[in-house]
C-alpha cells in the first residue's frame, strides 16, 4: 500500500554504520541521535539496534542505515564500524558485516581490535575515545563518538544541535554546553580521517516521519477507531502496548494491563462483545496462549484485531530478534475449522495502513484478524515517508432495536449478521463458543453446524478485500514470492538488478495470507513461468502455504532461512542470479 | 426500569427467564440459583439489556443463555476476563460473572486472584459443588481430599482451597457465601452485590445432585453466620478460617475505590497525535 509513497530516486546510495560499546556506554544513543540528525537533513534511515541478552549493561550495538531514498532493510555491509569498547564484541561480529574497504575506529585504551574484526582486513583507525571525553567537563564517549561521525559524514552542525537540543532539553543548558562541546571535540579529533559524505536526500520530497514498525501499528489502530486494548508486556511487541497507553488516553478510550495472554485476549473479546473496537499486541509465546479464545471469538463472531510481533522460535526462542515462524499458529494454529484472517505488512510504513485496514477488515466480518509483523519491522527506527492517509475505519454492523425476534447469527447474503450491541432493547442474546443456531441457542445439530460454518466461511470468503491482497511489483517471467519484512531487502534487490539490467522478475508480496485469493494470485501471476520464494524461517512456512493454496508454476524453489540473521539485498541478488542461470 | 410503578408494571423474575430451558439435572442446585438472580435483578429493577451475565463452562456456565439478559457464554476458565473487558469498556452496563469451582478456581484461579486484586465494578457468582460436574465427577479444588472418585481414587489427598479466604487476602471487595437453597438471603446477597462497588464474590453452595448426593445434607448443615458483616478483612478471614464452611450470609464489605481506567483528557485530534513523529 505503500508503493506510490517510496521516493523514487534512480541513483540510490546509503551508507551504512555500527556503533558498538557495552550496555551504558550510549551506543544507542549515539546511532539514534545521527540518524535523527541525518533526517534534519532531508535523508531517509533506519537504526536497527542489537543487545546482548542482559537487561541492562550488556553489549549494545546501534546499525545505522541512511541514505538518500527510502530504506527498508539492512544493508550488505557497514561503512563504518565504532567501538568505544570490545566489551563482548564477537556475539555482534555476525550482524556487522565489514569489508576490506571497511573503516573500523577503536579506542587503544580498551585492548587490541578482536580477531574476528580484524579478519575483514578493514581499515583501522585508533582515536582515544575515552581520554577525549574526559577532556571535556562532563564529555561522555558516545558525544565524542557522535562528533568523530558527524565529521566524516558532513552532518551540518544545526542539524546535530538540534537533536541535541531535543534530547537533552529537560538536562539543563550545562548539559547540552557540554555535549556540544563534547561532539566537536570528536569532530577536531576525526577531521584528518577522510569523508563518508552523506547521501543527501530530496527535502523537498515532503513530510518525513520517524517511527518504528510497533508505533506505526499502533497509530494505524488508533486511526481506524481502537478505542480498547488489553496489554500484557512481551519482547518485541511492548512498545505497541505503550504507544497506545498514551494513545488511547488522549482520543478517551482504554487500556486494561492483564494478569497474563489468557486474560487479555479474553478481555479483547469482552470489550468488543460491548460494542468498542478491540485490540492486543504480543510475540509467539503470548499468541500461543491465546489460541483457544481466538477460537472463541470465530465461534462467537466478535472481531478483534491480535497484533503478532514475531520473534525467534520455537519457545522463548530469541526474544529480542526476527523470524518470520508464526505464519503456521496463525494460519493453522486454532482447533477445529475456524474461518479467520491474517495479514500481514511488509514494510515500517506499510504497519500504519495494513493494521488501520485490519481494524477494519475485523470489524466489517465480525471476525478476528492476525497482524503480522516481526522484531525487525517493529522495533527499527525509520525514517519515512509521512504516509498517506488511508480511510479505513471501524465500521461494524449493528442492529437497532430489532422488531420481531432478534437472531444474532441470522443467515444472510453476505454471511455477516447484525450484531445486537449490549445496551440494545431487544437485541438481548447470548455469544457462545459452543455451536448455536441462528438465534445462538446452543445446538448439536449437523444441520446447524452446517449453517454456521458456511456463514463464517461465506463472511470471508465473499469479501472484497481490493488490491490490498498483496504488492506486485514489476513484470516479467520470473517471480519472487514473498511476504513481511523479507519484502525490503528483495525490493532492494531487485532495484539493483534492474539497474544492471535484469528486468525480467516481478515481485509479490503477500499481504493477505488467509483466506487464500485464488484468482486475483492466478491473474498477478500471468506469464510467470519460474518462481523463488523467499521467506525468514527455517521449514519454509510460506512455500507450504502457498502450495496448500495456489496454483504455483511447476519450476518454483524455496530460499529459506531461520533467523535472526535478516537477509540483505546482496544474499538476494546472489540467490537470484544463481537461480536465474540454473 | 426507569418508568414508575404507575405507568409500567413492576418487573418480574419471569421477565428475565429467556424461553431456553436448562439442561440441568432434576435437582440440581443451579436451577435455585438461577431463580435467585432473576429475582435478584427484577428487585432492582434492571433493565434487561442493560445487564450482562457472563460466564466459561461447566453446568452451572450454561446461566447465561437462561437468561433474558446480554449473555457471553465463553471458554473454560475465562468468564472473568472476558466481563473486566466488557466493564471496562462499557462501564454503563451491569456486568455479572457466574460459574463453576472447577471453571473459577482451577483453570480460571489466576483470573479470580486478580479480580480481587483489580476491583472492576463487576459481581462474580461461583456456584460452588466441590465437583467438576459437566465432565462427570472429578474432584475440583474445593472438594475435600478424601472423596473418592475414579479419577482420583481413594481422594486427591491435597487440601480443599478456601475461596473466600483467597478472595480476601486478593483484594475482593463484597464477600459472601450463600446456599442455593436459601431463596430470600441468597437473592438478598446478590443484590447487595450488585449495589456494592467494585468486586463482589458471592460463593454460593449449589449442590450437584448426581454426582454428589451426599450434598443433599447441606440443606441441614447450613446456617445463618452468627454475627453480621465486618469491614474488617482480617476479622472476616478469621472466621471464614475457623468456621465449618456452612456459615452463610454476607461477610465482608470493603470500601477500596473500585478500578478506574481512561485518564480524563480533552480527547485529541488524530493528526495532531501523529505530530510527534515529524522529523
Ligand atoms: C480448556 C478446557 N479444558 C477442559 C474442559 C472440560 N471441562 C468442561 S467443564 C469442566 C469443569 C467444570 O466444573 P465446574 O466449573 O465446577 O462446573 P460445574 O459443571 O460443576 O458446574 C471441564 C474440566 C474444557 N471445556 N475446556
Ligand atoms: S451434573 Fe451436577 S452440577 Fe451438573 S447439572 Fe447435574 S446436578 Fe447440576
Ligand atoms: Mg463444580
Amino acid at each position: 500500500m505503500n508503493r506510490n509513497q517510496r521516493s523514487a530516486k534512480a541513483d540510490q546510495q546509503s551508507l551504512s554504520i555500527a556503533v558498538v560499546g557495552s550496555g551504558g556506554a550510549g551506543a544507542i544513543t549515539t546511532g539514534t541521535l545521527l540518524l535523527e540528525a541525518a533526517a534534519k537533513q532531508g535523508c531517509y534511515g533506519i537504526l536497527t539496534r542489537t543487545v546482548g541478552p542482559q537487561i541492562r549493561g550488556g553489549e549494545a550495538a546501534a546499525l545505522v542505515r541512511v541514505g538518500n531514498a527510502a530504506i527498508d532493510c539492512v544493508g550488505d555491509g557497514f561503512d563504518i564500524l565504532l567501538a568505544m569498547d570490545w566489551n563482548n564484541v564477537d556475539r555482534l561480529v555476525a550482524e556487522i558485516p565489514l569489508r576490506a574497504d571497511s573503516l573500523i575506529i577503536a579506542d587503544p585504551e580498551q585492548g587490541k581490535v578482536p580477531e574476528a574484526i580484524l579478519t575483514s582486513g578493514a581499515r583501522i583507525c585508533e582515536l582515544p575515545i575515552g581520554e577525549l571525553a574526559k577532556s571535556v567537563s562532563k564529555g561522555r564517549p558516545n558525544m565524542i563518538s557522535l562528533g568523530i561521525l558527524a565529521e566524516l559524514l558532513d552532518l551540518q552542525s544545526s542539524a546535530v544541535n538540534a537533536v541535541l537540543e531535543k534530547q537533552l532539553s529537560k538536562k539543563g543548558e550545562a548539559a547540552l554546553q557540554s555535549s556540544m562541546e563534547t561532539v566537536q571535540a570528536g569532530r577536531d579529533a576525526a577531521s584528518g580521517l577522510g569523508k563518508y559524505p552523506l547521501p543527501v536526500g530530496d527535502a523537498a520530497g515532503g513530510k518525513r516521519w520517524l517511527i518504528t514498525g510497533n508505533h506505526a501499528s499502533a497509530y494505524g489502530a488508533l486511526r481506524a477507531g481502537i478505542r480498547f486494548v488489553a496489554a500484557y508486556p512481551i519482547t518485541p511487541a511492548t512498545e505497541v502496548l505503550e504507544w497506545l497507553s498514551s494513545g488511547l488516553a488522549k482520543t478517551g478510550g482504554r487500556l486494561v494491563q492483564a494478569e497474563d495472554e489468557l486474560a487479555s485476549i479474553n478481555m479483547v473479546i469482552g470489550a468488543s462483545f460491548g460494542g468498542i473496537p478491540s485490540l492486543t499486541a504480543t510475540s509467539g509465546p503470548g499468541l500461543s496462549l491465546m489460541i483457544e479464545s481466538l477460537g472463541l471469538a470465530v465461534a462467537s463472531e466478535i472481531p478483534l484485531v491480535v497484533i503478532d510481533v514475531m520473534r525467534v522460535g520455537p519457545s522463548t526462542g530469541i526474544a529480542t530478534k526476527a523470524e518470520q515462524s508464526d505464519l503456521n499458529i496463525a494460519v493453522y494454529g486454532f482447533h477445529g475449522d475456524a474461518p479467520h484472517l491474517v495479514v500481514a505488512p511488509n514494510s515500517v510504513a506499510d504497519c500504519v495502513s495494513t493494521t488501520q485496514w485490519a481494524v477494519h477488515l475485523a470489524e466489517a466480518m465480525q471476525v478476528p484478524i492476525i497482524v503480522l509483523t516481526d522484531q525487525y519491522l517493529g522495533q527499527t527506527k525509520s525514517i519515512i515517508d509521512r504516509p498517506s492517509k488511508v480511510d479505513y475505519k471501524a465500521e461494524r454492523l449493528t442492529t437497532g432495536i430489532p422488531t420481531g425476534g432478534y437472531a444474532r447469527y441470522a443467515i444472510t447474503d453476505s454471511g455477516v449478521s447484525p450484531m445486537a450491541i449490549p445496551g440494545t432493547p431487544g437485541g438481548q442474546y447470548t455469544a457462545d463458543g459452543l455451536e448455536h443456531s441462528v438465534k445462538g441457542t446452543p445446538s448439536t445439530k449437523a444441520e446447524d453446524h452446517e449453517q454456521q460454518m458456511n456463514k463464517r466461511q461465506q463472511k470471508i470468503s465473499n469479501f472484497n478485500y481490493g488490491d490490498h491482497w498483496a504488492d506486485v511489483e514489476g513484470t516479467g517471467s520470473l517471480a519472487v514470492l514473498t511476504w513481511g519484512s523479507t519484502t525490503g531487502a528483495i525490493r532492494e534487490a531487485l532495484r539493483k538488478l534492474k539497474q544492471a539490467g535484469v528486468d525480467d522478475i516481478r515481485l509479490l508480496s503477500l499481504r493477505l495470507i488467509t483466506p487464500a485469493q485464488p484468482e486475483k494470485f492466478t491473474a498477478a501471476m500471468t506469464g510467470v513461468e519460474r518462481v523463488l520464494i523467499v521467506e525468514q524461517n527455517h521449514s519454509a512456512q510460506l512455500w507450504h502455504f502457498l502450495r496448500a493454496h495456489y496454483e504455483l508454476p511447476k519450476d518454483a524453489e524455496v530460499y529459506n532461512r531461520a533467523g535472526p540473521l535478516l537477509f540483505r539485498p546482496g544474499e538476494i541478488i546472489e540467490k537470484i542470479k544463481q537461480w536465474r542461470s540454473a | 426500569m426507569s418508568m414508575t410503578a404507575e405507568t409500567v408494571n413492576k418487573p418480574t423474575p419471569a421477565d428475565y427467564r429467556s424461553g431456553i430451558k436448562p439442561i440441568w439435572c432434576p435437582g440440581c442446585g443451579d436451577y435455585s440459583v438461577l431463580l435467585e438472580i432473576t429475582k435478584a435483578l427484577a428487585t432492582l429493577e434492571l433493565r434487561s439489556e442493560e445487564v450482562a451475565i457472563i460466564s466459561g463452562i461447566g453446568c452451572s456456565s450454561r446461566i447465561p443463555a437462561y437468561s433474558s439478559c446480554y449473555g457471553f457464554h465463553g471458554v473454560h476458565g475465562r468468564a472473568l476476563p472476558v466481563a473486566t473487558g466488557l466493564k471496562v469498556a462499557r462501564p454503563d452496563l451491569t456486568v455479572i460473572a457466574t460459574g463453576g469451582d472447577g471453571d473459577g478456581f482451577s483453570i480460571g484461579g489466576n483470573h479470580f486472584l486478580h479480580a480481587c486484586r483489580r476491583n472492576v465494578n463487576i459481581t462474580y457468582i461461583v456456584m460452588d459443588n466441590q465437583v467438576y460436574g459437566m465432565t462427570k465427577g472429578q474432584a475440583s479444588p474445593t472438594t475435600d481430599p478424601d472423596w473418592d472418585s475414579v479419577l482420583t481414587p481413594g481422594g486427591t489427598g491435597i487440601r480443599a482451597f478456601q475461596p473466600l479466604v483467597i478472595a480476601l487476602a486478593s483484594g475482593a471487595n463484597f464477600v459472601a457465601r450463600g446456599f442455593a437453597g436459601d431463596p430470600a438471603g441468597t437473592t438478598n446477597m446478590i443484590i447487595e452485590g450488585i449495589r456494592h462497588p467494585g468486586f463482589s464474590f458471592i460463593q454460593i453452595l449449589s449442590p450437584c445432585a448426581t454426582f454428589r448426593p451426599d450434598q443433599r445434607e447441606w440443606r441441614n448443615m447450613v446456617r445463618e453466620a452468627p454475627v453480621p458483616f465486618t469491614n474488617d478483612p482480617s476479622r472476616a478471614a478469621n472466621r471464614i478460617m475457623t468456621d465449618d464452611g456452612f456459615n452463610i450470609g454476607i461477610l465482608y464489605r470493603g470500601d477500596r475505590p473500585p478500578y478506574e481506567t481512561g485518564r480524563k483528557g480533552t480527547p485529541r485530534d488524530i493528526d495532531t497525535i501523529a505530530e510527534e513523529f515529524s522529523v
